[in-house]
């Protein structure tokens, strides 16, 4: 029991001393994924308003997969990802594998299908009175599509803030693509793998505080989002 | 209106981009090498003059030798550090390395319970010490992922003529000290090098039972890889490398590196057999 008590004891001190190592690791992880994040909104969103309003022969194909890849296992991506960008891939002359780019890339294949699928769902669920209120009130149909975004704010901040919280905690791309090299692809994720088997529970513990705060941080902005849909 | 709100994510996102990789104007080199030399701090130690130097920064990518001599290959490294000669004769051979260094060695042991249930702890050799773990079922747990320490207990089975398997032979697939780890939680035996015990020996219940035997010298060698395979890997910061890794000055840093107030390396490149 003592090794607990202990890492937890340090792990306190390392995080409250913003330990070099520690705050690396952290901003590692916050800026691929943040990174990956923003790229999947601007794609996302717009790919999902889209799905959702027009209609469109295979759009039930496309929603089909979209709910698919949404459980899509890191590990699958991180094949794929890697095979091409493998200097024998045909990605290979530019040279990406072990880079923060090609964890972006692998976490974008992570984080689109949910902002895209969520904001989907969200569009669905929108009460459309909003949209006919604002056209019988004479706006016209592009003013009338803009209040019926501005009411689905929430949700798709929700996708947002639910693609964040997947490309976040996820190990399985980060740890293939960026191959946890130290102050440049090491993220909280892959260096607390690193930590447990190497025994060192002290970093490892303080990395899983942050990741629990995010998740929980993550979590407390969801319901927020829900709520205010309701 | 509403794309308006969008121009500014999408000018921070260009702008995040190239800062993405940006490691300052140090030029980068990749060092694919074993768990166990990057575990045990010996890398983060005789790197940082290199890089100062050259105002470089060595990616380690740390994994099994098999794989490490894989990423190789494929063009993915510029260089590797591992410990399977016969692996980096054949890299060496088909063209994909060049300039093979020794740089150091240290040994393997075989660990297990205090008890020693399979009693190998009163042979030499560790040939026989498998021959009577196979013989009673003892568990033992294999790296199983095809690294140095995976490919020379291979090679031992090979010399007692047995095949391991059953439920007794766990093939772990990880790294030197998550194997170790789950040894010691399953009280069972393990081949390890021996940098990687003294790094570990004071948070394992597991200890050394048998050591010496001269098949269980373990070196470490140096490569480059191969310009003429791989157009683009940084050959000259490569060979700059080798350079500094079998130079006195780091070879003096090898010898003084410590755990537990025991030497994990012995370096051997002015023995070197080029």
């Amino acid at each position: 029991m003592d090794y607990i008590t202990n890492g937890f004891r340090e792990a306190i001190r390392i995080i409250f001393s913003l330990d070099k190592e520690f705050m690396d690791i952290v901003m590692v992880s916050i800026m691929v994924a943040g990174t990956s994040t923003l790229l999947a909104t601007v794609a996302g969103v717009p790919f999902g308003i889209l799905v959702s309003e027009k209609k469109f022969t295979g759009r039930q194909i496309v929603l089909t997969l979209l709910n698919t890849l949404m459980a899509m296992p890191t590990v699958v991506v991180g094949l794929m990802v890697y095979s091409f960008l493998s200097r024998r891939g045909p990605l290979g002359s530019l040279g990406l594998l072990y880079t923060r780019t090609a964890m972006v890339i692998g976490q974008f294949i992570l984080a689109f299908p949910i902002i895209a699928g969520l904001t989907v769902s969200c569009m669905r669920g929108l009460d459309r009175r909003a949209k006919m209120t604002a056209l019988t009130l004479g706006a016209n149909s592009a003013q009338a599509f803009r209040v019926f975004l501005y009411e689905a704010r929430f949700g798709i901040f929700a996708a947002v803030v639910a693609g964040f919280g997947r490309v976040f905690a996820e190990v399985g791309v980060s740890m293939m693509l960026g191959g946890n090299i130290r102050t440049y692809t090491r993220s909280i994720t892959t260096a607390i793998a690193l930590e447990t088997s190497k025994g060192e529970f002290a970093l490892a513990i303080a990395l899983g505080i942050v990741l629990l705060t995010v998740a929980l941080g993550i979590n407390i902005l969801f319901t927020l989002c829900q709520k205010r849909i309701r | 209106m509403t794309r308006l709100w969008l121009m500014p994510i999408i000018v921070m996102t260009l702008l995040a981009l190239p800062s993405l990789n940006a490691n300052g104007t140090e030029e980068t080199l990749r060092l694919t090498t074993t768990t166990s030399t990057y575990e045990t701090g010996l890398l983060d130690y005789i790197l940082p003059p290199f890089e100062k130097k050259h105002n470089a920064k060595v990616h380690i990518v740390s994994v099994g030798t098999g794989k490490a001599i894989h990423i190789a290959m494929n063009g993915d490294a510029d260089v590797i550090l591992v410990h399977a000669r016969e692996a980096e004769d054949k890299f060496v051979q088909d063209g994909y390395g060049v300039n093979r260094r020794d740089v150091m060695y240290n040994d393997f042991i075989i660990m297990g319970p205090k008890s020693d249930p399979a009693g190998i702890a009163s042979v030499r050799d560790a040939a026989s010490a498998l021959r009577l773990i196979y013989e009673q079922k003892r568990t033992f747990v294999s790296r199983g992922d095809n690294s140095g320490t995976h490919q020379r207990e291979l090679k031992l089975w090979k010399q007692t003529d047995l095949t391991p398997s059953g439920a007794w032979y766990l093939e772990a697939g990880q790294g030197m000290s998550a194997t170790l780890r789950m040894a010691d939680e399953k009280n069972a035996y393990v081949l390890i090098d021996r940098a990687t015990y003294l790094a570990n020996m004071n948070n394992v219940r597991l200890v050394k039972l048998l050591e010496g035997d001269p098949l269980l010298v373990n070196p470490y060698g140096i490569i480059t890889v191969s310009p003429y395979r791989h157009k683009h890997v940084k050959y000259e910061l490569a060979m700059a490398l080798v350079a500094w890794l079998t130079s006195p000055e780091c070879q003096k840093m090898i010898a003084e590196y410590k755990k537990m107030g025991q030497q994990l390396y012995y370096p051997n490149a002015d023995k070197t057999d080029m």
